[in-house]
C-alpha cells in the first residue's frame, strides 16, 4: 500500500518525441493517496493504459519520475515495485491447476505453504471457484479465466497497489456487477491502493471515491463523481459523464450576462475570459426544466427511458437534450428555464471560474 | 426434411478421388502386388503369400539397419528439438534482425537434398575439404570414408545444418503468437526466466513442436539422399538405413519381392510409430 507520485511524467512511444501532438500521454502531475480507490476513466486511445503501465512499470515514461511512499522507482522493474495488475483479457497458465494459478505469484515470492493456502483458498472462495481448484485451467470458460487474472491480482496482500487494465470487459453483465462490489469491499477491508481503467462510466462512478478522467493523452479532471457531474473542468468530461451528456452552446459572455443566439441570460458572476477565446455555456440535461415560461425550444423528438424522458429539442438553433421526469408534461409551446447554479461558462473548452 | 439424394456430388468429388489413386493407391497396390508374388521378367508371376514378408524379417540386415534408423532419428530429435527451442528464444521479436534471422534460417531449407549430401561430401574430404582438411591439419583423426563413427558424425551433424532450421521457424512462429499480456502478467506474478518458459513459452509452444517432432522424426527415419550421396551407406554397411537397403535390394539386387516386402514394412513402422507419438502427444494434452 503506498501513496503513489506521478512527477511530470510524458511518454512518447517512438524516438524523439519534439511536438506535443507526438506524446502519448502528455504531462501528467499529480499525487494518488495511499488507499484511495481511483478510476482512469477515458475514450479508447486517450493514454489510460499507458499511464497505467508506467505506474507498473512495464513501459518506462520518456520523461518524469514516479514515486511510492516517496521513494523514486522510476527505474525499478514491475517485481520490484511490488505491484499487482489485472489485464483487459484473460491470462492464465494452461498447464495449472485452477489453485496453482492463484498461488503462482505467492509461490514466485517463497511465501509459506500454510500462508498460500489460506490466501488462495479466501481467493477461490470469493471469485466463486472453490469446487474447481483442482481443476486444470485451460477447458475454464472466459469470464471464468478472468476471475483467476482477477485473483491473482488480489491473491498478494502486501502489494503497493493493484492495477486493474478494463478487467471486466468479458465478464457478463450480472456477473460485473458482482465482481465490483467485492472489489469495492476489498478495498474497504484491506485499503489497497486501487487504480481501475475503465471507458464505461458507470463502472468508475461506481468503484472510484475519485474519478481521473483523461482525454487525447491528458488528464482533463480528477474528482468525485458529483464533482465530475456538477463541475465538469472541461467540455469533455461534460460530454462524457452522464447519459445523455451535457448541452455545450456556443454563447457570448459580456460581464455577467451570456449571449445565446437571441437570448440573454444573467449569472451570479462574472467570468474571466481572455481576449479572443471560444466561449461555450455548459447545462446538464438534468437542469434544465422545460415549461411554459422561458426561452423557446422546438421538440424533434422524445425518448421514453422509463423513469424519465428524454427530450431532444432545438434551441437557438443548437440541437439541446433535455431530462424530464416520467409524468412530466410537454407543453404545445415549449419554453426552458436553466437552473442558474448549474450553468458552467467554458473558455478554449476548460471551465472559468468565480464560484457563486 | 427429406433427404434428398443427389448423386451429381460425387462428379465434384471424382477428380480427387482420381488424383487420389493414381497418385498413392494405385502404386501403392503394385508394391503389394509385388510383395506376394514372385517373377523372373517377362511378365511372369507365380505366387509368393507371405515368404517375402517372413525372409525380410528373419533377415539380420533388416534388423542391423532398423536398428540404425531408430538410433539416428533418436540422436537427431535429441538434439534438433531442444535446439531449435533455444535458437527460437533468442531470435529477435522485432526489428531489422526478424526478416535478416528468419531468411538466414530458410537458407538450409532452400537446398535441394542431394546438393547438401555433396556440400558435405566435400567439405568433409581430407584432401580438399574445408572441414576434413583443417580436422587432419590440427591433429584430429578425422576420416568419414572408413571411421564408422566419424561417418555418423558427419551425417548427423549435416542433418543437424540441414533441418534445425524447420524446428526453429515452427517454435519462432509459435513464440511470436503469444500475447504480450501474458509476459506482463509473468512479469507483474514474479515469475523467473524458467517459469515464463515453463508455463508460457514451452504450453503454447506445444502445437508447433507435436508437428516438428513428427516432421523430423518421419523425414529422419525415411533420410536416404544424404547419407548415400555422402558415404553411400558405408563405411561397411555402418550407415545402411533402411531406405538405401531397399534401393539396393530393388534396384542392386532386382530383388523385386524382397523390397516390395521391405516397402511395406517400412511403411507401416513409419506409421505406427507416428501414430505413437501422437497419441502420446495429444493425449498428455487432453489429460489436462
Amino acid at each position: 500500500m503506498a501513496r503513489i507520485n506521478l512527477d511530470h511524467i510524458r511518454h512518447a512511444y517512438g524516438p524523439n518525441p519534439k511536438k506535443p501532438s507526438d506524446y502519448s500521454l502528455k504531462e501528467v502531475h499529480h499525487e494518488w493517496n495511499d488507499g484511495g480507490a481511483y478510476a482512469l476513466l477515458g475514450p479508447s486511445g486517450c493514454g489510460k493504459t499507458t499511464l497505467l503501465n508506467i505506474i507498473s512499470g512495464l513501459l518506462q515514461p520518456s520523461e518524469g519520475k514516479i514515486l511510492f511512499d516517496g521513494k523514486d522507482v522510476t527505474n525499478l522493474s514491475t517485481q520490484e515495485r511490488n505491484i499487482a495488475q489485472v489485464f483487459q483479457f484473460p491470462v492464465i497458465y494452461d498447464t495449472m491447476t485452477v489453485y496453482d494459478n492463484l498461488a503462482f505469484p505467492l509461490r514466485n515470492r517463497h511465501v509459506p505453504e500454510t500462508e498460500v493456502d489460506r490466501r488462495v483458498t479466501e481467493i477461490l472462495e470469493m471469485i466463486g471457484l472453490s469446487d474447481r481448484a483442482k481443476k486444470k485451467a485451460q477447458g475454464l470458460t472466459a469470464d471464468q479465466k478472468q476471475k483467476i487474472s482477477l485473483g491473482r491480482g488480489l491473491v498478494r496482500s502486501d502489494v503497493s497497489a493493484i492495477l486493474f487494465d478494463e478487467p471486466l470487459t468479458v465478464i457478463d453483465p450480472h456477473m460485473k456487477w458482482v465482481l465490483r462490489s467485492q472489489l469495492k469491499r476489498l478495498h474497504k477491508q484491506f485499503g489497497f491502493t486501487m487504480v481501475y481503467v475503465t471507458h464505461d462510466q458507470t463502472e468508475a462512478l461506481t468503484f472510484a471515491d475519485k474519478v481521473v478522467v483523461m482525454y487525447d493523452g491528458e488528464i482533463v479532471q480528477i474528482g468525485t463523481p458529483a464533482e465530475l457531474f456538477e463541475k465538469p473542468k472541461h467540455t469533455f468530461v461534460g460530454y462524457f459523464i452522464g447519459s445523455p451528456g451535457m448541452n455545450v452552446l456556443p454563447a457570448t459572455i459580456d460581464g455577467s450576462s451570456v449571449h445565446l443566439g437571441g437570448e440573454t441570460l444573467s449569472l451570479s458572476f462574472a467570468p474571466k475570459i481572455g481576449a479572443g477565446a471560444k466561449t461555450e455555456l455548459g447545462i446538464r440535461p438534468e437542469f434544465i426544466r422545460l415549461g411554459r415560461e422561458g426561452m423557446p425550444v422546438t421538440i424533434s423528438k422524445v425518448e421514453d427511458i422509463g423513469r424519465q424522458k428524454i427530450v431532444r429539442a432545438s434551441f437557438a438553433d443548437r440541437p439541446i437534450a433535455i431530462v424530464v421526469h416520467e409524468d412530466g408534461e410537454i407543453p404545445a409551446e415549449p419554453k426552458i428555464t436553466f437552473d442558474p447554479n448549474a450553468i458552467n461558462i467554458y473558455a478554449d473548452s476548460w471551465r472559468v471560474g468565480g464560484e457563486a | 426434411m427429406e433427404k434428398t439424394w443427389n448423386n451429381k456430388a460425387w462428379f465434384m468429388v471424382l477428380p480427387v478421388l482420381v488424383l487420389v489413386a493414381f497418385s498413392a493407391v494405385i502404386p501403392l497396390m503394385t508394391v503389394v502386388n509385388y510383395s506376394v508374388q514372385d517373377t523372373f521378367g517377362n511378365n511372369e508371376f507365380f505366387w509368393a503369400g507371405t515368404d517375402w514378408f517372413i525372409q525380410v524379417l528373419q533377415s539380420d540386415r533388416f534388423w542391423d539397419a532398423l536398428q540404425r534408423n531408430l538410433l539416428f532419428s533418436a540422436i537427431i530429435l535429441a538434439i534438433e528439438i531442444p535446439l531449435g527451442i533455444l535458437i527460437a528464444l533468442n531470435m529477435p521479436k522485432q526489428g531489422l534482425g526478424v526478416p535478416f534471422c528468419l531468411v538466414f534460417m530458410s537458407l538450409p531449407l532452400l537446398i535441394p537434398w542431394n546438393v547438401v549430401g555433396t556440400i558435405w561430401q566435400v567439405f568433409g574430404r581430407v584432401d580438399i575439404g574445408l572441414l576434413g582438411y583443417t580436422l587432419d591439419a590440427i591433429g584430429v583423426p578425422y576420416n568419414y570414408v572408413n571411421n564408422v563413427f566419424d561417418a555418423w558424425v558427419t551425417l548427423i551433424v549435416m542433418d543437424i545444418w540441414h533441418w534445425t532450421s524447420l524446428v526453429v521457424l515452427l517454435c519462432y512462429a509459435g513464440l511470436v503468437s503469444i500475447p504480450d499480456a501474458y509476459y506482463q502478467a509473468a512479469k507483474i506474478d514474479g515469475a523467473s526466466r524458467w517459469a515464463v518458459f515453463r508455463y508460457i513459452q514451452l504450453p503454447k509452444m506445444k502445437r508447433v513442436l507435436l508437428i516438428a517432432f513428427l516432421l523430423r522424426f518421419m523425414d529422419s527415419f525415411m533420410i536416404y539422399t544424404e547419407p548415400f550421396v555422402v558415404t553411400g551407406g558405408g563405411p561397411g554397411n555402418a550407415t545402411t538405413f533402411l531406405s538405401i537397403d531397399l534401393v539396393k535390394t530393388a534396384i542392386g539386387q532386382f530383388d523385386l519381392g524382397p523390397a516390395a516386402a521391405l516397402s511395406i514394412i517400412y511403411f507401416l513402422i513409419i506409421l505406427l510409430l507416428s501414430w505413437i507419438f501422437y497419441t502420446v502427444m495429444t493425449n498428455s494434452d487432453a489429460q489436462s
